[in-house]
């Protein structure tokens, strides 16, 4: 599948080693599930955390979101048994933490690959996202991002990053302004997705909105969540307005009218539509019906 | 094959499933359950139970369970770890996932 097809607007945290935040992860409407074997689950619980989300993938019914699991760095000893182990268990998507080169990359593409041979998964089928934790990632982030063709996205990790720059994060995000910029040139120059980091104060309502609409501002697909309180808020600041998906349902009609004459050509209100045009449209209204401001045909609902 | 050490796996917390195994007193599998679902759940608790530890080959062990409503997947994948810590076993169990 190519990494542009699906909207990944929220990939929520969720620790490895709850069942009960296992169980109910998948009602909340998030695009992407990102189960969690590192930062969230203990060094003593490991082993069991790793045992439990593959219990939990087996059995759990998590709709249409995308699974992904963000497993302990290579230089720890778990990182191989979480590759091979949530591989068997079919995960989609594996984020690699404290990615600092293309490297790294490169060797986990290896690992997962022997795993889906292993296993007998389709070689190729699991994905690969790196988690941008330092100032040596971020400078790596082009090779990073294109490291693999199992690369699906790259995500900036805050905490850890801000720490690295000898800062801390700040309300206006000033600190993050060169990092966020370089991941989405990475990610787009690569033709892969931009995460943006966690807001982690979970009373701060109005200053997730503020840095949510900067990131869509900027460009990213999405941000990570910790809370599935601030999946509706992210969600809506990606909602596109009425204009918009009026704009965009001509530029889908102008398309079809152009395949029905068989023209190469299409045209809008005698202006030619060009590629990044219909793309925005599709994009768009792909928005719209996940945000259900419009049906599956297009047709604008009344809220 | 015999436990022949204490060990714990899971928690007390919500939807999750305490799993204590020591040394049994008697030559079989023992389970001692507790749960607020005993009444409904409990045969079916102590089925996935013990089809976990068979699957281990374990035919001599006390159990302890405090369950706190745990589904199937989470009895199954905390027995699992109980076992692998009794058995000192670090790869992961891949018969028995």
């Amino acid at each position: 599948m190519n990494a542009g097809e699906r909207l990944r607007r929220t990939m929520m945290f969720v620790p490895g080693n709850s069942p009960a935040m296992l169980k109910d992860a998948g009602i909340y409407g998030a695009d992407s599930i990102m189960f969690d074997l590192e930062d969230a689950v203990s060094l003593s619980e490991k082993d069991a955390a790793r045992t439990l989300v593959y219990e939990s993938l087996q059995t759990i019914d998590y709709g249409e979101a995308e699974k992904v699991v963000r497993i302990n760095s290579i230089d720890t000893p778990y990182y191989l048994d979480d590759v091979r182990v949530m591989v068997k268990a079919g995960i989609e998507v594996i984020r690699l933490a404290k990615t600092d080169t293309a490297e790294m990359i490169q060797q986990l593409a290896k690992d997962t690959a022997a795993a889906e041979k292993e296993f007998n998964q389709p070689v190729g089928s699991t994905k690969l996202m790196a988690a941008i934790e330092s100032a040596r990632a971020v400078v790596n982030a082009n090779k990073i991002a294109a490291a693999s063709p199992r690369m699906m996205g790259i995500a900036l990790s805050a905490e850890d990053y801000t720490t690295d720059l000898k800062t801390h994060r700040y309300p206006d995000g000033q600190e993050l302004s060169y990092g966020r910029n370089v991941i989405l040139h990475a990610a787009r120059a690569a033709g892969i997705c931009a995460f943006d980091t966690v807001f982690t104060n979970l009373d701060d309502e109005a200053g997730l909105i503020r840095e949510t609409k900067l990131i869509h501002q900027l460009g990213f697909d999405g941000k990570s969540v910790i809370n599935p309180r601030q999946i509706p808020i992210i969600n809506q600041i990606y909602e596109p307005t009425q204009f918009e998906i009026e704009q965009a349902q001509e530029v889908i009609t102008a398309i079809n009218v152009a395949h029905e004459k068989s023209s190469g050509v299409i045209a809008l209100k005698g202006q030619m539509v060009d590629r990044p045009v219909v793309m925005r449209a599709q994009r768009v209204m792909k928005l719209a019906i996940a945000s259900n401001l419009v049906d599956e045909e297009g047709n604008y609902l009344e809220k | 094959m015999e436990i022949k050490k204490t060990v714990i796996a899971g928690t007390l917390e919500s939807s999750d499933i305490q799993i204590t195994l020591s040394p049994a007193t008697g030559d079989n599998l023992e389970i001692e359950l507790e749960s607020d679902v005993l009444n409904q759940f409990g045969n079916q608790i102590k089925k996935v139970i013990t089809e976990t530890l068979q699957k281990f080959q374990i035919t001599k062990v006390h159990v302890k369970a405090i369950d706190q409503g745990a589904l199937d997947c989470v009895i199954r994948a905390r027995t699992i770890t109980a076992v692998q810590r009794a058995l000192g076993q670090t790869e992961p169990a891949w018969e028995e996932l």
